[in-house]
């Protein structure tokens, strides 16, 4: 298996990284996540990441008036191999973490370790090397191919760019076998995109992400603008993949179920914050959130029998603006069980049990000062 | 129960360059009086264009309705002059289209456009038409109604315009709604509110409702009758428990199975349907969905499959409809 080879050095260096990183001085730890991965492969660790975009106004001297906190205080960790699921609504910056984690933003602040290693602030030079590892999968297969491309130099490019292939047939013989491997015809790749359905359209994508033998995936909704059949032709191909490549996955959606289905553990995001994480089995059987709750029971599952017996929580409003989150927990504009202190404090993301993590101070096992803070008439539901 | 629309071999087709494309092509169906129906199907299945034709608003050329009576109120509405038909639309039957923000008009309060059917259809008067708008977003959950009929479309957000939208469908008391992909352009806790304001009006005033969608999940909670489309034809009908819970036809079989479920226990490989939806361009006297069936026999390749019945209320169009359960069972 080509795909599989990877070189000696390159792996010796990725190891050394990795070791490095367990060695990290404490001051990069997040204080409120002591040695959270102790003795474990850690790939991705990112830790308080904060992404803000400037708001300018101004007709002459363009000032910045304001800061639509896309991502603000971000931690999580991916072990290598797993898939870490990464839900939310809209607008709640699920897709700004997945670039920022690839440096396609510059973070605010915050440290981002791949491999052992603080990437965060890396330029573009500093990177390319890197990118060799991590790659991206986009969401619109129809936006993300170049029109003027063959499928064949789309998937080809990142072995010219980083210098994989020696010769033309040897490139070409490379890109026949990538199609290959996503399900595609080898012929297919004098073809242009146009030529190609929504579903090829991705598994051209997801070839060209492979072509460089990366160890680490961001998958940004890759199968929401698929029709069901086809999602789960791709949801397949994706596992397949893995497990043939080892490949460790960022997977980026909005739908929970296709999540669920894919991913080992879940972090589920609201407006910027991550508000629970847990396992694929313990965050549907034991929500702790009442986001996650609100989320999981607002999915439809497909039967009319069992959707008889299910109990709804409507949220009601919709989500606030970035621009002006509100004070204390974010989510307390919509929560059902919110209490005076939800206003004020900003609940930290804390391991109630095993990889279970929860931002919420009225969740079961949530230690804080700040519960003991809200006076008792007002612990009660509103 | 009586009939409140009855769709009678109604086929809609599209004359391109390339050849005549059978978008809709002989569906027949009726919806009761007060009846939820789902309409379900994969992109380019014909359910939206089936609806638009019921609405007689499929652009034309390329499109036209080539046969078929659309029964409602007791009148063959494909018959009707234009005018006669712009008394139906919008004021007996209602409709929710999927992208809100390009179905209201950016350049106009959204109060002008809900007064604006009042007052051609209900002959109110401006005074009344303004306070029945008011009434109507109270109704579909806009807070500060009153106040917020002054707004354009883009003050408003996705959920909120949807509700929007369903009040004016709602504003004149049709006796159906169509709503095609209500909630595909919103977010799931948003979905649910929409869903649910738009279930119960409809519950609360005796409106048949019809949803088109390809979101299997929603229409298990919503609809008492579900239709599953496949390359411009229906291949099996019933009511959501038969569907559900005993599907005769492999491509609802086969639907089914492709969507992860929330409450999957284990981790199981999903089982989908291979190949691709064909195109509707001169389509061969066959089976449509025969080239990506499992179980397709020389039959299906050679003979148009008609709906038969399968039990009391569920129909399908399949040659082996009868065996499928085991053919399923053998396959797993």
């Amino acid at each position: 298996m080509v795909l599989g080879k990877k070189k000696d050095k390159q792996a010796k260096a990725a190891q050394a990284g990795a070791t490095n990183g367990q060695s990290q001085p404490s001051k990069a730890m997040d204080p409120s996540h002591p040695d959270w991965h102790k003795g474990e492969d850690i790939l991705l660790d990112v830790r308080n990441l904060k992404m803000y975009f400037p708001v300018n106004s101004g007709l002459l001297v363009q000032r910045k008036i304001a800061d639509v906190k896309a991502v603000d205080d971000v931690s999580f960790f991916i072990r290598k191999g797993e898939t870490l699921g990464l839900v939310g609504e809209s607008g709640c910056g699920k897709t700004t973490v997945g670039r920022a984690v690839l440096q396609l933003y510059k973070p605010t602040a915050g440290e981002v370790y791949f491999q052992g290693q603080n990437i965060a602030g890396w330029s573009t030079p500093q990177m390319r090397p890197l990118r060799r590892q991590m790659q991206l999968i986009f969401q619109d297969p129809y936006s993300s191919l170049n029109p003027r491309m063959t499928c064949g130099s789309i998937i080809g490019e990142p072995l010219v760019i980083h210098g994989l292939s020696k010769t033309k047939a040897e490139r070409r013989e490379r890109v026949a076998h990538l199609l290959e491997v996503v399900g595609l015809n080898p012929f297919m790749a004098d073809r242009y995109p146009h030529e190609f359905s929504g579903g090829q359209r991705q598994r051209i994508g997801i070839a060209r992400a492979l072509a460089v033998n990366p160890s680490f995936i961001v998958c940004d909704e890759p199968v929401s603008a698929l029709d069901v059949s086809i999602q789960a032709q791709v949801i397949n191909l994706l596992e397949e993949l893995q497990a043939e490549f080892h490949l460790t996955y960022l997977f980026i959606a909005h739908d929970l179920s296709v999540v669920r289905h894919i991913s080992d553990r879940i972090a589920v995001m609201y407006l910027g914050h991550i508000a629970e994480v847990a396992n694929r089995q313990e965050l549907y059987d034991n929500p702790l959130h009442p986001y996650t709750q609100a989320l999981l029971s607002a999915i439809p599952i497909p039967d009319p029998v069992i959707e008889e017996k299910r109990e709804r929580i409507i949220l009601y409003g919709d989500v606030p603006s970035p621009l002006r989150p509100p004070p204390g927990c974010v989510f307390h504009t919509r929560c059902p069980i919110a209490i005076g202190a939800c206003r004020t404090a900003v609940p930290e993301l804390q391991e109630v049990s095993k990889d279970h993590w929860v931002a919420c101070i009225r969740a079961e096992g949530y230690r804080t000062s700040a519960t003991a803070l809200a006076p008792a008439s007002e612990a009660k539901p509103k | 129960m009586a009939k409140v629309l009855e769709v009678k071999d109604l086929a809609t087709y599209f004359f391109t360059a390339d050849g005549v494309v059978k978008a809709v092509d002989g569906i027949s169906y009726h919806v009761d009086e007060g009846e939820s129906i789902a309409i379900v199907g994969e992109s380019g299945c014909g359910k939206s264009v089936s609806a638009l034709s019921v609405m007689r608003l499929v652009a034309s050329p390329p499109g036209r309705t080539v046969h078929g009576e659309v029964v409602f109120e007791g009148q063959d509405i494909l018959k009707l002059s234009e005018s006669e038909m712009r008394h139906v639309r919008g004021n007996r039957i209602g409709m929710v289209f999927q992208e809100p923000m390009t179905s209201l008009n950016p350049v106009l309060s959204i109060g002008y456009q809900l007064t604006e059917s009042l007052m051609l259809h209900l002959g109110m008067t401006r005074v009344d038409a303004r306070e029945r708008a008011g009434e109507l977003l109270n109704l579909v959950g806009i807070p500060d109604a009153e106040r917020r009929l002054k707004d354009y479309p883009h003050q408003f957000s996705g959920g909120m315009r949807q509700r929007v939208m369903i009040a004016l469908a709602l504003s004149c008391n049709p006796k159906i709604i169509i709503a095609d992909e209500p909630t595909t352009a919103l977010d799931v806790t948003i979905q649910a509110q929409v869903l649910e304001v738009m279930k119960s009006l409809a519950d609360e005033f005796g409106t048949a409702l019809i949803m088109i969608t390809h979101n299997l999940g929603v229409v298990a909670r919503y609809a008492q009758r579900v239709i599953v489309m496949y390359a411009g034809k229906i291949i099996e009908s019933g009511s959501a428990k038969q569907i559900y819970g005993d599907p005769r036809h492999p491509y609802t079989l086969g639907l089914l199975k492709s969507v992860p479920r929330l409450d999957e226990s284990r981790k199981e490989k999903l089982d989908p349907i291979e190949g691709l939806p064909p195109l509707l361009i001169n389509l061969p006297a066959a089976c449509s969905f025969a080239p990506r069936c499992k179980y397709a026999i020389d039959k299906c390749r050679s003979e148009v499959p008609q709906l038969e019945m399968a039990t009391d209320g569920h129909v399908s169009a399949c040659f082996r409809s009868k065996e499928l359960a085991q053919l399923a069972k053998a396959h797993a």
